[in-house]
């Protein structure tokens, strides 16, 4: 349809698309949505402090490499 | 509209028969890679749809509407309810590493067909069945590891024997793989330098993730592989040079102690320093580079130069021994059905699966991607000319060290090729010389280049192609020698810890310090008897990781089958009990006949004795220099006997702790497994995640 206006779902498909190529780049790498973290932590534990994202980044290496489960595939 | 779907997987399983039927008939003219290609992505797709979708409804009885425990126990870190593609990507990239890769390569000696043949109907059938139960099984029982998993399901002696096999697999994995880096870089000035300049470029990335700019991983990683592309051209430079080529020029044996040195090294330093940033390297490097590979393919639409059978399938190939049966379906694990999934499909994987009704995307689906991997690998390695394949993969000792002979012997056996040819290829890949470089790693990397080179062609680029795929898979493997060795102390620790208590302590140096150790000295150990071995190692090690790899998967698939006479499932049993029965026979036999066999090629004891005889007669065998050196190569068999036996024990005993559990369950009328309650996703969780 010429003229109509772009529809919103247009831009947010892409940016959509882009944080779950950018989610799985990061689980690749032992670390979880950040966002969706503290989303959790506010709603379900409000008891628990919230991690900055430094020492999230820091916690989630260390348990990703540092443990028993860091071996992967031959 | 459903006949009409109908009738479309119709239509694409005749076109995968079709294209299967060229693949296994055409025989005297070369045929187009996509035949292959084409034959396994439609069979794999009616597969995932039929036989997947049957396993997931009527083996299983997969529920969508129960709660996984990633949605009962969500905490935002180790257990979170995650996208599917997401995690298919997170699961896709944690199973596929160097196996797919090298295994295909080595067995194309035989030609493409017999490779091709089981890599489709192992996955199938084996491969994707194992890791796509072994993810649903976890899933409801709380995420559990597969030692846990066999512990509570059969009890507490084969879930130890089975953590002792596991441990033994990962070292001789180790040592394999560590071997491929030694085989690659052994004598090649360029690659040794771009794999030395891996670990400043993975220290900067560290120190800038830690303190420079914190979890700034995507930035971070895009510098690193401009400078590892960087380090790459630098590389040809240093080559070149008349000091510098030298200086970065290594034997083997060289190579081996700086390997168990930094293995060493690297499994003590903080993990932030170094192992982490070369995973994400690693990782990313890998996906980019499967995926450079696909598409290059398409384009480039390469015909297949290798025959689809050569002679070699009687058992005599250059490259390593054994008939086709069983040896062919333990030298391609990875691809087909990998023990090691196991690992990843228990544990990690299902503490992120948002619903079961993922699971038949992210376990069946994933590993049929591996598969596809293994199918590009074996296009890669038969594209190139077949002397040259066998140039490069058939040991010294039987094409001698010199281009004209080398050119001699692989023209006898019926692939014609000149000295010219090889000196000049060796010469395009910027290297000295391209003869016996054992290891499945240089042959893919000649494949790659030449499908990289066909796509983005240019003056001496494919000598910069050879040198990234050659890269590419040295990191990925040393990634995993330094995380494996880390997990493999651990795993030292828990078992010494059983005898020794203090041992237990893994926070504490002494204990650390030793079990990192042993566990180095281990595969180090295997290590160096391969590089040492007359026949060129991999003929000796490879069957040893290819029987470990495929008896775990024996033990994951058996566990599986006590599961589904547990539940009450026994109907449906036969899915996990053929693949089951299969991979016992293929590991049981292969290893009868590494112990027993009176060829010395194959049985290792043939081998020990035919050293000893020598040895008390006073004569010197080839390529050994000494009796020092023969006594060793003597001795290493006997070690290898004795661990093909031990690898045997673990698999009849925990076939007869499985046969004892399906016993018991058959004998009870009611279930007895230990599957964690049924919980309801809640409606709003549903909407989000169905």
């Amino acid at each position: 349809m010429a003229g109509a206006l772009v529809p919103l779902e247009y831009f947010a498909t892409h940016k959509r698309v882009w944080r779950r190529l950018v989610q799985t780049a990061r689980l690749c790498c032992g670390v979880p949505d950040y966002d969706n973290y503290v989303r959790h932590t506010l709603e379900h534990h409000p008891e628990r402090k919230v991690m900055d994202y430094p020492t999230f980044f820091r916690e989630r290496q260390e348990a990703r490499y540092g443990g028993r489960s860091g071996f992967r595939c031959c | 509209m459903k006949h009409l779907s109908k009738l479309a997987w119709a239509a694409l399983a005749l076109l995968g028969a079709f294209c299967l039927g060229t693949v296994a008939l055409r025989r005297g003219e070369p045929i187009n890679a996509l035949w292959i290609v084409a034959a396994a992505v439609s069979i794999y797709l009616v597969a995932y749809r039929y036989y997947g979708l049957f396993i997931a409804n009527k083996v299983l009885g997969l529920d969508p509407t129960r709660a996984t425990p990633a949605v009962l126990r969500n905490d935002g870190l180790d257990y979170v309810p995650t996208n599917k593609h997401v995690l298919f990507g997170h699961h896709f990239a944690a199973i596929a590493g160097a196996g797919p890769l090298v295994g295909p390569v080595l067995a194309a000696q035989m030609g493409y067909l017999p490779g091709t043949l089981w890599l489709i109907a192992g996955v199938v059938l084996a491969g994707a069945v194992q890791d796509f139960m072994v993810l649903v099984i976890s899933n409801r029982r709380d995420a559990r590891s597969l030692g846990d998993l066999v512990r509570e399901e059969m009890g507490q002696v084969p879930g130890t024997i089975a953590l002792f096999g596991a441990f033994l697999i990962m070292i001789i994995i180790l040592a394999v793989l560590a071997m491929i880096v030694v085989k690659a870089l052994a004598e090649s000035p360029w690659g040794m330098f771009t794999v030395i300049a891996t670990i400043p470029i993975a220290l900067f990335m560290g120190v800038y993730m830690r303190y420079i700019r914190p979890g700034r991983i995507g930035e971070i990683s895009v510098m690193g592989i401009a400078l590892l592309l960087a380090a790459i051209w630098f590389g040809g430079i240093v080559a070149e040079h008349p000091t510098w080529g030298p200086a970065f020029t290594f034997s083997a044996a060289q190579i081996t102690w700086m390997l168990i040195g930094y293995g060493f090294v690297a499994a003590v330093l903080p993990v932030w320093l170094l192992l982490a940033p070369r995973d994400y390297l690693s990782t990313f490097l890998k996906i980019g580079t499967i995926m450079g590979l696909a598409i290059g393919i398409l384009i480039v639409m390469p015909e297949l130069r290798m025959p689809a059978l050569t002679q070699f399938t009687d058992g005599t190939g250059p490259v390593w021994k054994g008939s086709m049966f069983p040896f062919l379906f333990i030298t391609i694990a990875c691809g087909a059905v990998s023990g090691f999934h196991a690992l990843i499909s228990s544990g990690t994987t299902p503490k992120l699966l948002a619903s079961e009704g993922h699971a038949r995307y992210i376990g069946y689906g994933g590993m049929l991607m591996e598969s596809f991997v293994a199918i590009m690998a074996m296009v890669a390695a038969s594209i190139i000319d077949p002397g040259i394949y066998f140039a490069m993969n058939a040991p010294a000792a039987v094409i001698g060290t010199d281009v004209v002979e080398a050119a001699r012997v692989v023209s006898e056996w019926g692939f014609t090729v000149t000295p010219d040819l090889l000196t000049a290829t060796a010469a395009d890949i910027g290297e000295n010389s391209i003869l016996s470089r054992a290891g499945g790693a240089p042959t893919l990397a000649v494949g790659i280049a030449q499908i990289f080179h066909a796509v983005l062609p240019g003056e001496g680029m494919m000598a910069f192609w050879y040198h990234f795929a050659i890269l590419f898979e040295a990191l990925f493997i040393l990634t995993a020698v330094d995380a494996g060795t880390r997990a493999g102390r651990f795993m030292l620790q828990d078992l010494l810890g059983n005898f020794i208590p203090a041992m237990r302590k893994t926070e504490a140096w002494t204990p650390n310090l030793i079990a990192t150790a042993g566990c180095v000295a281990m595969w180090g150990y295997f290590l160096y008897q391969g590089v040492n071995d007359p026949l060129g190692g991999i003929n000796m090690l490879w069957p040893l990781f290819g029987i470990a790899n495929q008896m775990l998967a024996g033990i994951a698939l058996m566990l599986c089958t006590v599961v589904l006479f547990k539940t009450k499932k026994e109907r449906y049993a036969w899915v996990s009990i053929m693949p089951t029965i299969w991979l016992l026979i293929c590991t049981l036999y292969a290893g009868w006949i590494k112990i027993f066999d009176s060829n010395p090629a194959l049985g290792f004891v043939a081998q020990a004795n035919k050293y000893r005889d020598a040895i008390a007669a006073g004569n010197l065998i080839a390529p050994s220099k000494d009796f020092d050196g023969m006594q060793q190569i003597m001795i290493n068999n006997y070690v290898n006997t004795g661990l093909t036996a031990l690898f045997m024990l673990v698999v009849l005993s925990v076939l007869f702790y499985s046969v004892v559990a399906i016993r018991k369950a058959r004998r009870n009328p009611q279930r007895t497994d230990r599957e964690t309650p049924y919980v309801a996703l809640t409606p709003e969780q549903q909407k989000v995640w169905l």
